[in-house]
Protein backbone atom coordinates (compact mmCIF):
# COMPACT_ATOMS: atom_id res chain seq x y z
CA UNK A 1 0.00 0.00 0.00
CA UNK A 2 2.28 2.64 -1.33
CA UNK A 3 1.92 5.58 -3.60
CA UNK A 4 6.04 5.70 -4.30
CA UNK A 5 6.81 6.11 -7.96
CA UNK A 6 9.60 3.71 -9.18
CA UNK A 7 12.41 6.08 -10.49
CA UNK A 8 13.68 5.83 -13.46
CA UNK A 9 17.70 6.54 -13.23
CA UNK A 10 20.62 7.77 -15.76
CA UNK A 11 23.58 6.51 -14.91
CA UNK A 12 26.55 8.41 -16.41
CA UNK A 13 30.12 7.35 -16.01
CA UNK A 14 33.23 10.08 -15.32
CA UNK A 15 36.60 9.38 -16.97
CA UNK A 16 39.12 12.23 -17.17
CA UNK A 17 36.38 15.34 -16.44
CA UNK A 18 34.23 13.92 -19.83
CA UNK A 19 31.61 11.77 -19.75
CA UNK A 20 31.81 8.28 -21.31
CA UNK A 21 29.68 5.44 -22.40
CA UNK A 22 31.63 1.96 -22.34
CA UNK A 23 30.47 -1.68 -23.85
CA UNK A 24 30.73 -4.27 -20.94
CA UNK A 25 33.10 -2.01 -19.15
CA UNK A 26 35.47 -1.27 -21.76
CA UNK A 27 35.94 1.02 -25.15
CA UNK A 28 34.95 4.02 -23.20
CA UNK A 29 33.24 6.57 -25.93
CA UNK A 30 33.43 10.23 -25.02
CA UNK A 31 29.28 11.32 -25.18
CA UNK A 32 29.86 15.10 -23.59
CA UNK A 33 30.86 17.33 -20.78
CA UNK A 34 28.69 16.35 -17.57
CA UNK A 35 28.04 19.99 -16.89
CA UNK A 36 26.01 20.31 -19.83
CA UNK A 37 24.77 16.87 -19.76
CA UNK A 38 23.53 17.70 -16.14
CA UNK A 39 21.84 20.92 -17.03
CA UNK A 40 19.89 18.68 -19.51
CA UNK A 41 18.56 16.15 -17.20
CA UNK A 42 17.40 18.86 -14.43
CA UNK A 43 15.49 20.41 -17.73
CA UNK A 44 13.79 16.89 -18.24
CA UNK A 45 12.80 16.72 -14.62
CA UNK A 46 14.80 13.45 -13.70
CA UNK A 47 14.34 11.17 -10.80
CA UNK A 48 17.58 10.63 -10.08
CA UNK A 49 21.05 10.97 -11.12
CA UNK A 50 23.85 8.34 -10.50
CA UNK A 51 27.79 9.96 -11.64
CA UNK A 52 30.21 7.13 -11.22
CA UNK A 53 33.81 7.73 -11.95
CA UNK A 54 35.03 4.56 -13.54
CA UNK A 55 39.18 5.33 -13.26
CA UNK A 56 39.54 6.77 -9.44
CA UNK A 57 39.31 3.57 -8.06
CA UNK A 58 41.62 1.55 -10.81
CA UNK A 59 44.56 4.43 -10.36
CA UNK A 60 43.97 4.95 -6.65
CA UNK A 61 43.19 8.92 -7.36
CA UNK A 62 41.00 11.19 -5.01
CA UNK A 63 37.41 11.87 -6.06
CA UNK A 64 37.64 14.78 -8.11
CA UNK A 65 35.75 17.26 -5.05
CA UNK A 66 35.44 20.55 -7.25
CA UNK A 67 33.80 18.81 -10.63
CA UNK A 68 31.55 17.20 -7.92
CA UNK A 69 30.67 20.16 -6.37
CA UNK A 70 29.82 21.44 -9.87
CA UNK A 71 28.13 18.34 -10.62
CA UNK A 72 25.72 18.72 -7.40
CA UNK A 73 25.56 22.33 -7.60
CA UNK A 74 23.41 22.29 -10.69
CA UNK A 75 21.36 19.10 -9.74
CA UNK A 76 17.85 19.65 -8.42
CA UNK A 77 17.09 16.50 -7.94
CA UNK A 78 18.95 13.26 -5.85
CA UNK A 79 22.66 12.74 -7.00
CA UNK A 80 24.42 9.82 -6.29
CA UNK A 81 28.47 9.65 -6.74
CA UNK A 82 30.96 6.88 -6.54
CA UNK A 83 34.29 6.32 -7.68
CA UNK A 84 37.40 6.40 -5.69
CA UNK A 85 35.95 6.60 -2.21
CA UNK A 86 38.61 4.67 0.75
CA UNK A 87 38.13 6.99 3.83
CA UNK A 88 35.43 8.45 6.06
CA UNK A 89 36.78 11.86 5.21
CA UNK A 90 36.71 11.69 1.47
CA UNK A 91 33.05 10.76 2.34
CA UNK A 92 32.37 14.00 4.32
CA UNK A 93 33.92 16.03 1.91
CA UNK A 94 31.51 14.73 -1.07
CA UNK A 95 28.35 15.05 0.98
CA UNK A 96 29.57 18.81 1.99
CA UNK A 97 29.33 19.20 -2.10
CA UNK A 98 25.82 18.34 -2.21
CA UNK A 99 25.65 14.93 -2.76
CA UNK A 100 23.17 12.57 -1.13
CA UNK A 101 24.61 9.58 -1.85
CA UNK A 102 27.94 7.39 -2.07
CA UNK A 103 28.33 4.33 -4.07
CA UNK A 104 30.62 2.05 -2.34
CA UNK A 105 32.06 -0.71 -5.09
CA UNK A 106 35.62 -1.76 -5.22
CA UNK A 107 36.35 -0.41 -1.20
CA UNK A 108 32.94 -2.60 0.07
CA UNK A 109 34.87 -4.91 -1.51
CA UNK A 110 38.26 -4.79 0.49
CA UNK A 111 37.04 -3.17 3.21
CA UNK A 112 33.31 -3.52 4.74
CA UNK A 113 33.96 -1.51 7.76
CA UNK A 114 33.86 0.96 5.61
CA UNK A 115 30.21 0.44 4.24
CA UNK A 116 29.42 0.31 8.22
CA UNK A 117 31.47 3.43 9.45
CA UNK A 118 30.11 5.44 6.83
CA UNK A 119 26.23 4.49 7.72
CA UNK A 120 26.78 4.99 11.54
CA UNK A 121 27.57 8.75 10.34
CA UNK A 122 25.60 9.45 7.44
CA UNK A 123 22.91 7.14 7.94
CA UNK A 124 22.19 3.98 5.50
CA UNK A 125 19.95 5.63 3.34
CA UNK A 126 22.97 7.82 2.03
CA UNK A 127 25.38 4.36 1.60
CA UNK A 128 24.41 2.50 -1.39
CA UNK A 129 26.30 -0.70 -2.31
CA UNK A 130 26.88 -1.13 -5.73
CA UNK A 131 27.84 -4.73 -7.17
CA UNK A 132 29.20 -5.36 -10.52
CA UNK A 133 28.36 -9.17 -11.82
CA UNK A 134 30.47 -11.33 -14.05
CA UNK A 135 30.40 -14.66 -15.24
CA UNK A 136 33.35 -16.49 -14.45
CA UNK A 137 35.07 -19.06 -17.50
CA UNK A 138 33.04 -21.71 -15.73
CA UNK A 139 29.32 -19.67 -16.32
CA UNK A 140 29.05 -18.86 -13.06
CA UNK A 141 27.92 -15.50 -11.76
CA UNK A 142 30.97 -13.50 -9.88
CA UNK A 143 31.01 -10.16 -8.16
CA UNK A 144 33.75 -8.06 -10.11
CA UNK A 145 36.36 -5.96 -8.78
CA UNK A 146 36.25 -2.56 -11.08
CA UNK A 147 39.57 -1.28 -9.05
CA UNK A 148 41.54 -4.09 -9.83
CA UNK A 149 39.44 -5.40 -13.10
CA UNK A 150 38.87 -8.40 -12.22
CA UNK A 151 36.96 -11.05 -10.69
CA UNK A 152 36.77 -12.06 -6.85
CA UNK A 153 35.55 -15.47 -5.72
CA UNK A 154 32.06 -13.68 -4.21
CA UNK A 155 28.82 -14.88 -4.93
CA UNK A 156 26.25 -11.75 -5.96
CA UNK A 157 24.02 -12.06 -3.86
CA UNK A 158 25.49 -13.39 -0.47
CA UNK A 159 27.83 -10.26 -0.93
CA UNK A 160 24.79 -7.79 -1.16
CA UNK A 161 23.26 -10.00 1.68
CA UNK A 162 26.68 -9.07 3.59
CA UNK A 163 26.90 -5.41 2.57
CA UNK A 164 23.24 -4.65 3.29
CA UNK A 165 23.87 -6.48 6.84
CA UNK A 166 27.30 -4.13 6.92
CA UNK A 167 24.86 -0.85 6.82
CA UNK A 168 24.04 -0.04 3.04
CA UNK A 169 20.76 1.42 2.53
CA UNK A 170 20.48 0.80 -1.47
CA UNK A 171 21.73 -1.79 -3.99
CA UNK A 172 23.00 -0.58 -7.14
CA UNK A 173 23.28 -3.71 -9.07
CA UNK A 174 25.26 -4.05 -12.17
CA UNK A 175 25.61 -6.57 -14.92
CA UNK A 176 29.15 -6.23 -16.78
CA UNK A 177 28.17 -8.78 -19.13
CA UNK A 178 25.28 -6.92 -20.19
CA UNK A 179 26.72 -3.17 -20.37
CA UNK A 180 26.09 -1.04 -23.19
CA UNK A 181 25.17 -4.60 -24.71
CA UNK A 182 20.94 -3.78 -25.38
CA UNK A 183 20.07 -7.33 -24.57
CA UNK A 184 17.72 -6.23 -21.51
CA UNK A 185 18.55 -6.79 -17.96
CA UNK A 186 19.59 -9.82 -16.11
CA UNK A 187 16.00 -10.90 -14.82
CA UNK A 188 17.00 -13.54 -12.59
CA UNK A 189 19.99 -11.80 -10.87
CA UNK A 190 17.75 -8.62 -10.16
CA UNK A 191 15.38 -11.18 -8.78
CA UNK A 192 17.43 -12.81 -6.50
CA UNK A 193 19.20 -10.01 -5.07
CA UNK A 194 15.85 -8.31 -4.76
CA UNK A 195 13.87 -11.20 -3.13
CA UNK A 196 17.51 -11.68 -0.76
CA UNK A 197 17.50 -7.87 1.20
CA UNK A 198 14.67 -5.66 2.13
CA UNK A 199 16.48 -2.39 1.05
CA UNK A 200 15.79 -0.89 -2.25
CA UNK A 201 17.06 -2.47 -5.51
CA UNK A 202 18.45 -0.11 -8.60
CA UNK A 203 18.98 -2.64 -11.57
CA UNK A 204 21.51 -1.42 -13.91
CA UNK A 205 22.94 -3.18 -16.99
CA UNK A 206 21.44 -3.87 -20.57
CA UNK A 207 18.40 -1.51 -21.12
CA UNK A 208 17.39 -1.10 -24.73
CA UNK A 209 14.09 0.67 -24.15
CA UNK A 210 11.70 1.63 -22.06
CA UNK A 211 10.09 -2.12 -21.81
CA UNK A 212 13.16 -3.48 -20.41
CA UNK A 213 12.56 -0.64 -17.61
CA UNK A 214 9.17 -2.29 -16.60
CA UNK A 215 10.53 -5.41 -16.79
CA UNK A 216 13.16 -4.59 -14.39
CA UNK A 217 10.56 -2.96 -11.99
CA UNK A 218 8.45 -5.87 -12.58
CA UNK A 219 11.14 -8.30 -11.36
CA UNK A 220 11.55 -6.45 -7.55
CA UNK A 221 14.03 -3.57 -8.73
CA UNK A 222 12.82 -0.25 -7.02
CA UNK A 223 14.16 1.99 -9.65
CA UNK A 224 15.93 0.65 -13.55
CA UNK A 225 18.70 2.52 -14.12
CA UNK A 226 20.28 2.84 -17.50
CA UNK A 227 23.28 4.14 -19.61
CA UNK A 228 23.27 3.77 -22.81
CA UNK A 229 19.58 4.60 -23.56
CA UNK A 230 19.80 8.20 -21.68
CA UNK A 231 23.15 9.27 -23.87
CA UNK A 232 22.51 7.60 -27.54
CA UNK A 233 19.76 7.80 -30.25
CA UNK A 234 19.22 5.39 -33.09
CA UNK A 235 21.40 2.38 -34.22
CA UNK A 236 24.26 4.47 -34.56
CA UNK A 237 24.77 5.40 -31.38
CA UNK A 238 24.43 9.21 -32.19
CA UNK A 239 25.01 11.04 -29.05
CA UNK A 240 21.50 12.50 -27.93
CA UNK A 241 20.99 13.21 -24.04
CA UNK A 242 17.26 11.79 -23.04
CA UNK A 243 14.82 10.69 -20.63
CA UNK A 244 11.27 9.28 -20.88
CA UNK A 245 8.78 11.98 -19.71
CA UNK A 246 6.49 12.17 -16.98
CA UNK A 247 3.65 10.40 -18.89
CA UNK A 248 5.96 7.26 -20.00
CA UNK A 249 7.12 6.90 -16.89
CA UNK A 250 3.65 6.84 -15.25
CA UNK A 251 3.16 3.96 -17.39
CA UNK A 252 6.72 1.86 -15.93
CA UNK A 253 4.50 1.84 -12.51
CA UNK A 254 4.16 -1.60 -11.80
CA UNK B 1 17.19 36.48 5.94
CA UNK B 2 16.92 32.98 5.93
CA UNK B 3 19.64 31.34 8.19
CA UNK B 4 20.15 27.32 7.79
CA UNK B 5 21.68 26.24 11.07
CA UNK B 6 25.00 24.85 10.92
CA UNK B 7 25.39 21.94 13.17
CA UNK B 8 27.81 20.12 10.89
CA UNK B 9 24.97 17.45 9.74
CA UNK B 10 22.70 17.62 6.70
CA UNK B 11 23.26 18.44 2.97
CA UNK B 12 23.30 22.32 2.95
CA UNK B 13 24.75 22.41 -0.22
CA UNK B 14 21.72 21.40 -2.04
CA UNK B 15 19.52 23.52 0.19
CA UNK B 16 21.74 26.59 -0.37
CA UNK B 17 21.81 26.10 -4.21
CA UNK B 18 18.10 25.49 -4.11
CA UNK B 19 17.13 28.45 -2.29
CA UNK B 20 19.84 30.88 -4.49
CA UNK B 21 18.10 29.62 -7.79
CA UNK B 22 15.07 30.84 -6.16
CA UNK B 23 17.05 33.92 -4.96
CA UNK B 24 16.46 33.88 -1.67
CA UNK B 25 18.48 35.46 0.35
CA UNK B 26 20.07 32.86 2.86
CA UNK B 27 23.76 32.24 4.24
CA UNK B 28 24.52 29.06 6.64
CA UNK B 29 25.69 29.68 9.53
CA UNK B 30 26.27 28.63 13.27
CA UNK B 31 26.91 32.45 14.95
CA UNK B 32 24.62 33.37 17.77
CA UNK B 33 24.55 36.91 16.14
CA UNK B 34 23.26 35.85 12.21
CA UNK B 35 20.57 33.25 13.78
CA UNK B 36 19.27 36.24 16.38
CA UNK B 37 18.95 38.38 13.19
CA UNK B 38 17.51 35.83 11.16
CA UNK B 39 14.05 35.98 10.27
CA UNK B 40 13.58 32.54 9.34
CA UNK B 41 15.79 29.43 9.94
CA UNK B 42 15.86 26.45 8.50
CA UNK B 43 17.24 23.41 10.64
CA UNK B 44 17.98 20.07 8.52
CA UNK B 45 19.98 16.97 8.78
CA UNK B 46 20.20 13.51 7.61
CA UNK B 47 21.62 10.47 9.60
CA UNK B 48 21.34 9.21 13.04
CA UNK B 49 18.95 11.12 15.54
CA UNK B 50 21.45 10.40 18.48
CA UNK B 51 24.06 11.77 16.37
CA UNK B 52 21.64 14.70 15.16
CA UNK B 53 21.03 15.95 18.68
CA UNK B 54 24.11 15.64 20.02
CA UNK B 55 25.99 18.08 17.52
CA UNK B 56 23.16 20.46 17.74
CA UNK B 57 23.43 20.45 21.36
CA UNK B 58 27.18 20.99 21.13
CA UNK B 59 26.94 23.78 19.32
CA UNK B 60 25.13 25.43 22.05
CA UNK B 61 22.49 26.94 20.11
CA UNK B 62 18.99 25.29 21.43
CA UNK B 63 18.51 28.05 23.72
CA UNK B 64 18.81 30.51 21.23
CA UNK B 65 16.59 28.10 18.79
CA UNK B 66 14.04 27.73 21.22
CA UNK B 67 13.61 31.73 21.51
CA UNK B 68 13.50 32.20 17.74
CA UNK B 69 10.85 29.31 17.43
CA UNK B 70 9.00 29.50 20.57
CA UNK B 71 8.73 32.78 22.29
CA UNK B 72 9.69 35.45 19.02
CA UNK B 73 7.18 32.71 16.82
CA UNK B 74 9.58 33.20 13.86
CA UNK B 75 8.94 30.57 11.19
CA UNK B 76 11.39 27.62 11.67
CA UNK B 77 11.36 25.05 8.84
CA UNK B 78 12.85 21.74 9.96
CA UNK B 79 13.57 19.02 6.95
CA UNK B 80 14.14 15.35 7.07
CA UNK B 81 16.09 14.78 10.52
CA UNK B 82 16.09 18.40 11.20
CA UNK B 83 11.84 17.41 11.43
CA UNK B 84 12.29 14.31 13.66
CA UNK B 85 14.29 16.52 16.23
CA UNK B 86 11.93 19.00 16.37
CA UNK B 87 9.55 16.09 17.76
CA UNK B 88 9.72 14.21 21.40
CA UNK B 89 12.17 11.39 20.43
CA UNK B 90 13.32 8.61 17.99
CA UNK B 91 12.69 4.40 17.88
CA UNK B 92 16.40 5.60 16.89
CA UNK B 93 17.87 6.64 19.88
CA UNK B 94 17.76 6.94 23.78
CA UNK B 95 18.57 10.98 23.45
CA UNK B 96 15.38 12.83 23.98
CA UNK B 97 14.26 15.26 21.12
CA UNK B 98 13.61 19.05 20.95
CA UNK B 99 10.00 18.16 21.95
CA UNK B 100 8.46 21.16 20.39
CA UNK B 101 6.00 19.25 18.57
CA UNK B 102 3.65 16.66 19.84
CA UNK B 103 4.68 13.46 18.39
CA UNK B 104 7.40 11.12 18.34
CA UNK B 105 9.54 9.27 15.41
CA UNK B 106 8.94 5.94 14.76
CA UNK B 107 10.73 3.14 12.15
CA UNK B 108 9.50 1.75 9.34
CA UNK B 109 8.12 -1.71 10.83
CA UNK B 110 5.49 -3.40 8.01
CA UNK B 111 6.62 -6.82 7.48
CA UNK B 112 7.87 -6.92 3.66
CA UNK B 113 8.13 -2.72 3.23
CA UNK B 114 11.61 -1.77 1.82
CA UNK B 115 13.31 0.55 4.03
CA UNK B 116 14.79 3.07 3.53
CA UNK B 117 11.56 4.77 2.41
CA UNK B 118 13.05 5.98 -0.66
CA UNK B 119 12.06 8.04 -4.30
CA UNK B 120 9.30 10.28 -4.92
CA UNK B 121 6.33 9.89 -3.59
CA UNK B 122 2.70 11.81 -3.91
CA UNK B 123 1.79 14.00 -0.44
CA UNK B 124 -1.62 14.92 0.41
CA UNK B 125 -1.76 18.13 1.77
CA UNK B 126 -4.94 19.10 4.02
CA UNK B 127 -6.39 22.44 3.50
CA UNK B 128 -4.99 25.36 4.70
CA UNK B 129 -1.61 24.13 4.81
CA UNK B 130 1.00 26.95 3.50
CA UNK B 131 3.86 25.44 2.65
CA UNK B 132 2.11 23.35 -0.18
CA UNK B 133 0.27 24.55 -3.47
CA UNK B 134 -3.47 24.97 -2.64
CA UNK B 135 -4.65 24.26 -6.27
CA UNK B 136 -1.91 22.06 -7.83
CA UNK B 137 -2.16 20.77 -12.00
CA UNK B 138 -0.99 17.45 -11.15
CA UNK B 139 -0.36 15.98 -7.22
CA UNK B 140 2.51 17.57 -5.70
CA UNK B 141 5.63 14.64 -5.56
CA UNK B 142 8.34 15.03 -3.49
CA UNK B 143 11.41 13.15 -2.84
CA UNK B 144 11.71 10.95 0.19
CA UNK B 145 14.98 9.37 1.74
CA UNK B 146 14.52 8.05 5.53
CA UNK B 147 14.14 4.80 7.64
CA UNK B 148 12.37 6.37 10.16
CA UNK B 149 8.91 8.23 10.67
CA UNK B 150 7.02 10.97 12.63
CA UNK B 151 3.59 9.71 13.63
CA UNK B 152 1.26 12.43 15.59
CA UNK B 153 -2.48 11.67 17.48
CA UNK B 154 -2.59 15.12 17.41
CA UNK B 155 -4.33 15.63 13.88
CA UNK B 156 -4.19 19.27 13.65
CA UNK B 157 -0.56 19.45 13.05
CA UNK B 158 -0.84 17.56 10.42
CA UNK B 159 0.33 19.85 7.12
CA UNK B 160 0.18 16.90 4.44
CA UNK B 161 0.30 13.10 5.19
CA UNK B 162 1.75 10.33 2.90
CA UNK B 163 1.60 6.75 2.26
CA UNK B 164 3.98 4.43 2.46
CA UNK B 165 2.75 0.85 4.36
CA UNK B 166 0.63 3.07 6.21
CA UNK B 167 -0.19 6.83 6.38
CA UNK B 168 2.87 9.45 8.33
CA UNK B 169 3.47 12.55 8.83
CA UNK B 170 5.25 14.13 5.29
CA UNK B 171 4.48 17.08 6.67
CA UNK B 172 3.74 19.30 10.27
CA UNK B 173 2.62 22.55 10.37
CA UNK B 174 2.32 24.42 14.41
CA UNK B 175 1.72 28.09 14.11
CA UNK B 176 5.51 28.89 13.03
CA UNK B 177 6.73 25.63 13.46
CA UNK B 178 7.11 23.28 9.83
CA UNK B 179 8.49 20.19 9.30
CA UNK B 180 8.93 18.17 5.90
CA UNK B 181 10.14 14.55 5.95
CA UNK B 182 10.81 15.09 2.07
CA UNK B 183 14.04 16.90 0.88
CA UNK B 184 12.80 19.94 -1.06
CA UNK B 185 15.60 20.87 -1.87
CA UNK B 186 16.32 17.87 -4.09
CA UNK B 187 12.59 18.14 -5.11
CA UNK B 188 12.99 19.76 -8.79
CA UNK B 189 10.38 21.71 -9.43
CA UNK B 190 7.55 20.99 -6.59
CA UNK B 191 10.52 21.59 -3.89
CA UNK B 192 11.55 24.85 -5.20
CA UNK B 193 8.07 26.47 -4.98
CA UNK B 194 7.70 24.64 -1.57
CA UNK B 195 10.57 26.92 -0.78
CA UNK B 196 9.50 29.84 -1.65
CA UNK B 197 6.43 29.73 -0.02
CA UNK B 198 8.61 29.41 3.09
CA UNK B 199 10.48 32.50 2.07
CA UNK B 200 7.41 33.95 1.55
CA UNK B 201 5.62 33.30 4.90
Amino acid sequence: MTTLFQRVIPCLLLQDRGLVKTRRFSRPKYVGDPINAIRIFNDKLVDELILLDIVASRTGADPDFELIARVAGECFMPLCYGGGIRTLDQARRIIACGVEKLSLNSAAIDDPDLVRALSRELGASSVVAAIDVKRDWRGRQRVYHPGRRRLTGLDPVEHCKALVDAGAGEIFLNSVDRDGQFCGYDTALIEKVAAAVNVPVIACGGAADPADLRTALQCGASAAAAGSIFVFYGPHRAVLINYPDYAVRELLQT
Amino acid sequence: MIVIVDYGVGNVGSILNMLRVNRTRARLSADPAEIEAADKLILPGVGNFGHGMEKLAATGLIPLLERHALEQGKPLLGICLGMQMMTQGSEESPVPGLGWIKGATHKFSIPGLRVPHMGWNAVRPVAGARLFDPAPERPERFYFVHSYCVRTDDRSAMAAGCLYGQEFVASFEVGNLFGVQFHPEKSQGFGKALLKRFAAL
